[in-house]
């Protein structure tokens, strides 16, 4: 019974990890690779996931399909924020980059409250849902796709930064702007590709977690700082440390859950990312600087 | 010589208001002057030192608490428990604001470390017995008075958060014209220069928050008897951090009327 509790808060806390490390992935593109601070990155989230829900109630579309519409509309619409606010404020310093992507994000937030009003609403999928019984471990097989599109996404970018051409100049220009331009990159072009990947990313896992987790203004908040924490845990602009990292944070989590009296499992969850930050700035997986 | 007639002027519109207005508007203008002096008050690390918290929630929380618990549990005086609970917040503050500066957090990683620990405090309280958990405090009105600082209407709470007002709008004029002020600017605008002047950045970074939070702790008090009702969210939310440091922001980084003008 003990090691029954313990497997199950193993399995759910992976399986969440997953889900962390899908929201995390755009982020750590955004603010790893190219160092902005994207706190608008949460309202991302939500527009992913209402259009998921919008075209699942009026249409009928499954997210999973659905979820190529958010990833086109988020890819544009990232494109864009950079094109016509982040550039101009890039300049300044990283606390303008923020209070702009802040101040985005009360915007979405808010024009997603008036639009669609502040309710809880959630979908009910008739395919590739409910949850199945391992050895009497309750697996969510929702959970358990985001968990595999999480492996696949990371391993994707990965592979995209490594090996293609725009890959190679997005990391060009993250080490190095004026040598990127000198030989020739667009770097405008490359940064509003990298800002639209990212938030094309998170539009991806929006439609992912739409069939499980419920669907409101506000639950771009939700995930923000997790998001960043898992960043920050995983090292800057580190792919698998990223999902290595929202593996650790929920596993944290569900462990906490199960063990700690009320919801304490929060309290280490920012204790790590406190220390983290103090200590060990380059994050658990990253290398000395 | 006629801005100090116009100040005057608005200083004297302040003075009469709730003899005009009654109401839910003076409650609208009493929230609007909470909020001017807690901006006010994030304004002396945010603006002038140029260290943008998102953590501010913390130094609310703690100075809503220990007054009313002080208040409800031994029947101590908010007044002193507004002293006490600013020591704290100050102590907070200073152990905040050591860890981070010392290891060097600068811009946003300041900011997403001071968001964490608002978050950690606002579980905590939420987990304890002392601050009644998700439950929150109840703060029963007794009597109304100065002392209690429990007023039957809102008059009594408008003029203190406008006494508040113009001491902390005095405290912030006269940090900008002092040596203090120049410190926390010259960090504001480049740090490793500001060092090789032979500023002391860190100290000056720790003094500017736990200015800044003995300041907010006193309003988080206010807030508390204001309300007579606080829980873990109301006090530690982050939704209140980011409520402090949007208005000094639109009013001008550094203004000493710029909080005050953005409301």
């Amino acid at each position: 019974m003990q090691l029954e509790k313990f497997v199950q808060a193993l399995v759910s806390g992976i399986l969440t990890g997953g889900v962390y490390a899908l929201v995390a992935v755009g982020l750590t593109l955004v603010f790893g690779v190219m160092n902005i601070v994207n706190f608008a990155h949460g309202a991302f989230l939500m527009l992913g996931m209402y259009i998921s829900y919008w075209l699942f109630v009026l249409l009928g579309l499954h997210p999973y399909v659905s979820m190529f519409a958010s990833v086109i509309v988020l890819f544009f619409l990232g494109m864009g924020v950079q094109r016509y606010f982040i550039e101009h404020v890039r300049a300044m310093d990283d606390q303008s980059v923020l209070l702009l992507t802040f101040g985005m994000s009360m915007f979405l937030e808010n024009m997603a409250v008036f639009l669609w009003t502040p309710d809880y609403r959630s979908i009910q999928v008739n395919w590739l849902s409910g949850t199945v019984f391992i050895y009497d471990i309750m697996v969510s097989i929702p959970k358990l796709m985001a968990f595999i599109f999480s492996i696949v996404l990371t391993f994707l970018l990965y592979l995209f930064l490594k090996k293609s051409q725009t890959g190679k100049s997005i990391r060009a220009v993250s080490d190095q702007l004026e040598g990127a331009r000198s030989v020739g990159i667009n770097v405008r072009k490359v940064s509003q590709i990298t800002f639209g990947i990212g938030a094309a990313c998170v539009a991806a896992a929006g439609s992912i977690i739409t069939p499980f987790f419920y669907t409101a203004p506000s639950v771009g908040f939700v995930f923000l700082l997790t998001a960043f924490i898992v960043v920050v845990i995983g090292g800057m602009g580190n792919f698998w440390g990223a999902f290595f990292g929202g593996i650790i944070v929920a596993l944290g989590e569900s462990l906490g859950a199960t063990y700690l009296p009320g919801s304490l499992q929060y309290l280490a969850m920012y204790l790590i990312f406190i220390v983290v930050l103090l200590f060990r700035p380059q994050g658990v997986f990253g290398k000395r600087a | 010589m006629r801005s100090l007639a116009l100040l005057a002027l608005v200083l004297l519109l302040f003075a009469v208001l709730p003899l005009l207005a009654g109401g839910y508007l003076i409650h609208v203008v009493i929230l609007i002057l909470f909020f001017a002096y807690l901006s006010s008050a994030w304004n002396i690390l945010g603006g002038f030192a140029g260290q943008f918290s998102f953590g501010h929630a913390v130094f609310l929380g703690i100075g809503a608490y220990t007054s009313s618990i002080l208040y409800v549990r031994y029947g101590i005086s908010p007044w002193i428990g507004m002293a006490i609970g600013s020591i704290f917040s100050t102590v907070v503050g200073v152990c905040i604001g050591y860890l981070c500066f010392r290891y060097g957090l600068k811009g946003p990683f300041f900011s997403l470390a001071t968001l964490a620990f608002a978050e950690m405090f606002r579980v905590t309280a939420l987990n304890i017995d002392v601050t009644n958990k998700a439950s929150g405090i109840l703060i029963p009105l007794k009597h109304a008075s100065l002392a209690a600082l429990q007023f039957e209407n809102g008059t009594g709470y408008y003029y203190i958060i406008l006494l508040f007002n113009v001491a902390v709008t005095l405290l912030v004029f006269y940090i900008s014209r002092s040596k203090l002020g120049d410190y926390f600017e010259a960090i504001r605008e480049d740090e490793d220069a500001a060092e090789a002047l032979g500023i002391d950045t860190l100290k000056y970074k720790v003094l500017a928050i736990a200015i800044s939070a003995f300041l907010t702790s006193i309003g988080g008090t206010f807030y508390a008897q204001y309300l007579s009702y606080i829980d873990p969210v109301i006090c530690f939310g982050s939704q209140n951090s980011f409520e402090i440091f949007i208005r000094p922001i639109l009013g001008g980084l550094g203004a000493v009327f710029g909080p005050f003008r953005a409301r």
